[in-house]
């Protein structure tokens, strides 16, 4: 009994610091950013979509979405999968495939129905070499893969490939294809490699190079690679100067590609990878197929980005906004009549759907296939939005408690055995109150009454503040300090290229959180006050930046219990 | 274009012509320590690894008799058709030392590298396939293969390092176009002339790799380690190119396969048996093939997520939230599961009897070696925790035996395994769990 108190003793007191220190966070609003604001450098694996879209910026998107990317999972690093892209190796294998696929590629670049508007000239004979057109089409096509031009050295060795596998294969277009596939394996083209210079505005301190700050800039916004006006910039030295900077990010915030990119980092941050493989159970959820779970992500990625980008409304708002699209197979699950195709649907003030806690993604990724799962809710609901860690589950705990759990009728008092037993306590606390506050949906998302006759006990708690129901739950989300930070920390650490390190990092944080409050929340004034700030362009030194810390160590994202304690992140 | 300076891509491009000749396959094979087919050529060794998830019903699980003929208990009477072609390893035990028990981390991690991991996300050392890969994965097309029947590209045991995990087939269109596709070379093939293409392509990885150092010199100590990798995977590329460029060893077994379909997502056990069986399929065809000698079967992950139709727990959660039922003594649903992880590795180690081979079978020219997570996943534990080898290696290793493990390191198993693929190493893992015991009792 003594260990259970002390243990959520221990809790409460965290949560209150946290909450302390959130009420206390920004409020720097009127000074400027931090003078020694920098980030780091890195060397980044390009993530699977942005493999994709480089391909598909370069020979349109039947190339792109021909062949599947040839990239490695992630791993999960400081909440974003995008981070763990600093950090990953490519093995043997993992290269043989990458060579796979440049194959495919460039055979189908070539090929009789792309040829003629994929390559500028045509060659004098196509059973011969044709250096001169050769080297047109790997010279543009090259510079824009590789995000910079290619240097005489490698295009004169490219052209030299293209010429002798021409003359080898007899057939110009394929030398060119294998030119082309030299490109496409080579690290320049898979990686992006931050690369440094001495800042001469700024003596002493370093600062990205022209083309890497243009594929940092045109990967944060449009998860794709730098277009033709964005190198052009960086090759005439416009991008380095204030004014030439801010029309480029102006530029890009104002089009249609910045919807791209954000559907890509909320897609990341909102875990929604879990889609690639989840399924339910058929004959529990029989109404929910393929397609319903592949709507439930669009559903939610479209509702974000109407709300932050066409909208331009406050952040916060996302979850406590009615708004939302509708698909028919949605409809069917929702319980609701729709028309054909996506259309915008706004849920009425009587029902129990309010904000993204209550989207089918939320709801049916953190569940079970065959039950829903108020720890996995609530352990998302944490980690996703409040930036909180909820530790992984201990390894001696006794479940003979749990063994069916005589009598238990809802998920509340099943999970009430864990807090009888010290070791389950300390995280299903953290978990489970908002977890059960969603008990009305089921492990598919669909609103039920009861649960084996039994009536759910919807009320709970978040981090101090206590609500009746889910629109109670809703406003706590909506009003929880942690919520705008957290999307400034995980913005950040996508826009850099890595997790946030709270040694060097906390202090632009902070200032970026006033401009956000003082903005009221706008995503698309937070984009542009990342994107122009000191921090996005100044890199560290390496004595400063030190050697680099392998993954997960560098950020210490707010524990939520001792370490000692945890929940599975798996179902 | 005049000024274009051509002696870097001629001198790889001559390179490349030189080994038109193909290498020697005499010196290649022999590295291999095969056994030979009738007219002298040796048959190459192949290692592979297969998985479940979840451990066993200790109770019903092991057997009481030790040695050959050992009795087969309910849980793992679906082995009955092999069981002369297997080994079962038990009472084997999985040690971390001053590491913590990392659930469903722990026991997999320590049986594939020999070291007890830190943390949930630490994956120290190397796999014992990639060990084994660079051993005997150079005369093949591709190094190693893993592929899971998860369908679930995150579902994997083997890493050449933290960071660094070989990603699995997780799609069966997908992982047959990777093998049979347009870059296929048919070992029984009646004519066979290299591919300028092939040429082409080697040669042009002299720039390539020349990049990837010059690359390496403008980033930090660990990016450089990492770029370091990727100038040796081009290396590795160079010599499967190598390899093309010579005309194949017919392979009586090899067939090419049709192209199968594609299935839906989903870990319902019928649907993740019926992807095993085609992965399998895929798998084994390409082993036959000899387009690889290493090669790893991932069934289920360490957190099975399994489905029983009807049944409101997946797999990992009933093992915690199933009651023992007290009369029959195991947990019956959680049984339920293992009991079709046994039905798939009948059908693994079966498939791999079935490929003709010399005088034998391909299974008997390979070592397999079969790991889980826990022994009893309800409380995470890991003593005890069960294997199971298949195969003879050649007519190296005796099968049909129970080996009770008195209590010896898990790792036994894999040092064996070392051994017999040719790896000359004189222990295998770390801290308590390292050993310089094979396991005598299997070798002929």
């Amino acid at each position: 009994m003594l260990s259970i108190q002390v243990e959520i003793k221990t809790i409460s007191c965290t949560l209150g610091a946290a909450i302390l220190l959130g009420a206390c966070a920004p409020a720097e609003i009127e000074q400027g950013e931090p003078g020694e604001s920098a980030s780091a450098t890195r060397t980044r694996l390009l993530t699977g979509e942005q493999y994709t879209n480089s391909i598909a910026a370069v020979f349109g998107d039947d190339i792109a979405n021909s062949v599947l990317p040839p990239i490695p999972p992630m791993t999960r690093t400081d909440g974003l999968l995008s981070s763990g892209a600093a950090y990953v190796g490519v093995t043997s294998d993992q290269i043989s495939q990458i060579q796979q696929t440049a194959t495919s590629i460039a055979v189908r670049v070539v090929d009789e129905d792309h040829r003629d508007f994929l390559i500028p000239c045509r060659p004098e004979a196509e059973d011969q070499p044709d250096g001169a057109c050769a080297g047109l089409f790997l010279q543009a096509s090259g510079e824009l893969l590789n995000r910079q031009p290619l240097g005489d050295e490698r295009l004169a060795e490219l052209v030299d490939i293209a010429n002798y596998a021409a003359e080898q294969t007899e057939d110009f277009y394929a030398g060119l294809a294998l030119a082309l596939e030299s490109i496409l394996i080579s690290p320049e083209f898979v990686f992006i490699v931050d690369e440094q210079e001495a800042d001469p505005d700024r003596p002493g301190y370093e600062r990205l190079t022209a083309y890497s700050l243009a594929s940092r800039l045109s990967f944060f916004l449009w998860n794709g690679p730098p277009d033709a006006a964005l190198l052009a910039a960086a090759e005439s030295g416009e991008l380095l100067s204030e004014a030439g900077l801010a029309a480029q990010v102006d530029r890009m915030i104002a089009s249609s590609r910045l919807t791209d990119g954000m559907r890509a980092f909320f897609d990341d941050m909102l875990g929604f990878d879990e889609f690639n493989s989840l399924a339910k159970d058929p004959n529990v959820y029989p109404m929910v197929t393929g397609s319903t779970l592949r709507d439930a992500r669009e559903q939610t990625l479209r509702t974000i980005i109407d709300h932050v980008i066409t909208q331009d409304a406050d952040y916060r708002d996302l979850f406590v906004s009615r708004k939302t699209f509708m698909s028919p197979a949605l409809g069917v699950v929702y319980g609701i009549p729709t028309g054909n195709g996506w259309t915008t649907y706004e849920f009425p003030e009587s029902s129990p759907r309010i904000g993204l806690l209550t989207h089918i993604s939320f709801l049916a990724a953190n569940s079970h296939a065959v039950r829903s799962s108020p720890t996995l809710r609530g352990q998302a609901l944490r980690e996703r939005f409040l930036c909180q860690l909820v530790p992984d589950p201990p390894p001696n705990v006794d479940f003979s408690l749990l063994e069916e759990a005589e009598g238990a009728v809802t998920a509340r008092e099943r999970l009430a055995v864990h807090n009888t037993n010290p070791s389950c306590a300390g995280c299903h606390l953290i978990t489970d109150p908002m977890g059960l506050s969603l008990e009305n949906f089921d492990g598919a998302g669909r609103f039920r009454e009861t649960e084996n006759g039994a009536e759910f006990d919807i009320s709970g708690e978040l981090d101090g503040v206590f609500y009746t129901d889910i629109s109670g739950l809703a406003a706590a989300v909506r009003d929880h300090p942690k919520l705008p930070s957290c999307l400034i920390n995980r913005l950040f650490a996508y826009g850099t290229g890595g997790p946030v390190s709270p040694r060097y990092e906390l202090a632009t944080l902070r200032w970026l959180e006033g401009r956000f409050e003082a903005s009221q929340y706008k995503l698309t004034a937070l984009l542009r006050d990342l994107a122009l700030s000191q921090a996005f362009s100044a890199v560290r030194t390496e004595d400063s930046q030190g050697k680099m810390l392998p993954a997960n160590s560098e950020s210490q994202p707010f524990r939520l219990a001792d370490p000692e304690f945890s929940l599975p992140s798996q179902r | 274009m005049s000024k274009i300076n051509r002696r870097k891509f001629l001198k790889g491009a001559l390179n490349g012509g030189v080994i038109t000749v193909g290498l020697p396959l005499l010196d290649v094979f022999l590295n291999d320590n095969g056994t030979a087919y009738a007219d002298g050529t040796p048959i190459p060794q192949r290692f592979g690894t297969w998985s479940w998830g979840l451990g066993m019903s200790e109770s019903i699980f092991v057997p009481k008799r030790t040695g050959p003929n050992f009795d087969l208990p309910e849980e793992i009477a679906a082995l009955a058709p092999v069981q002369q072609h297997i080994n079962l390893y038990t009472n084997f035990h999985v040690f971390k030392d001053d590491a913590p028990n990392l659930c469903h981390h722990s026991g997999w991690v320590v049986l594939r590298s020999g070291i007890a991991p830190m943390t949930s996300e630490n994956r120290p050392g190397e796999t014992i396939d990639v060990s084994v890969a660079r051993q005997i994965g150079n005369a093949t097309r591709f190094r190693s293969l893993s592929a899971t029947a998860t369908g679930d590209v995150r579902n994997s045991f083997s890493y050449e390092g933290g960071n660094s995990v070989n990603a699995p087939e997780w799609s069966p269109l997908r992982f047959y176009q990777r093998l049979f596709g347009a870059d296929f070379q048919d070992p029984n093939a009646e004519t066979f002339s290299p591919d300028p293409k092939v040429m082409v392509r080697k040669s042009a990885l002299t720039a390539v790799q020349e990049e990837t150092k010059k690359l390496e010199q403008s980033v930090g100590a660990d990016d450089r380690a990492r770029l370091d990798q990727y100038f040796t995977g081009l290396r590795d590329l160079e010599r499967r190119f190598d390899l093309q460029l010579s005309k194949p060893d017919p392979r009586e077994a090899c067939v090419v396969l049709e192209e199968p379909e594609n299935l839906p997502t989903g870990l319902d056990a019928d649907l993740v048996a019926k992807r095993h069986r085609m992965m399998t399929d895929l798998m084994l065809m390409a082993v036959a093939c000899d387009q690889t000698r290493v090669f790893n079967m991932f069934y289920a992950s360490a957190f099975s997520a399994t489905i029983k139709p009807g049944y409101d727990k997946p797999h990992h959660t009933a093992t915690h939230e199933e009651a023992v039922d007290l009369e029959l003594g195991y947990q019956p649903n959680v049984s339920w599961f293992t009991r079709r992880a046994m039905d798939e590795w009948a059908y693994y180690v079966n498939a791999l009897a079935n490929f003709k081979e010399g005088d034998g079978s391909l299974l008997d020219n390979s070592f397999i070696y079969a790991t889980t997570d826990q022994s009893f996943a309800k409380l995470h534990a890991i003593d005890g925790i069960p294997m199971f080898s298949a195969g003879t290696a050649g007519g190296r290793v005796k099968t049909g035996l129970h080996i009770d493990g008195g209590g010896s390191p898990g790792c036994r198993l894999g040092y064996t395994a070392q051994r017999l693929m040719g790896l000359e190493i004189e222990s295998w893992g770390d801290k308590s769990n390292t050993t310089s015991s094979e396991i005598g009792e299997i070798l002929v």
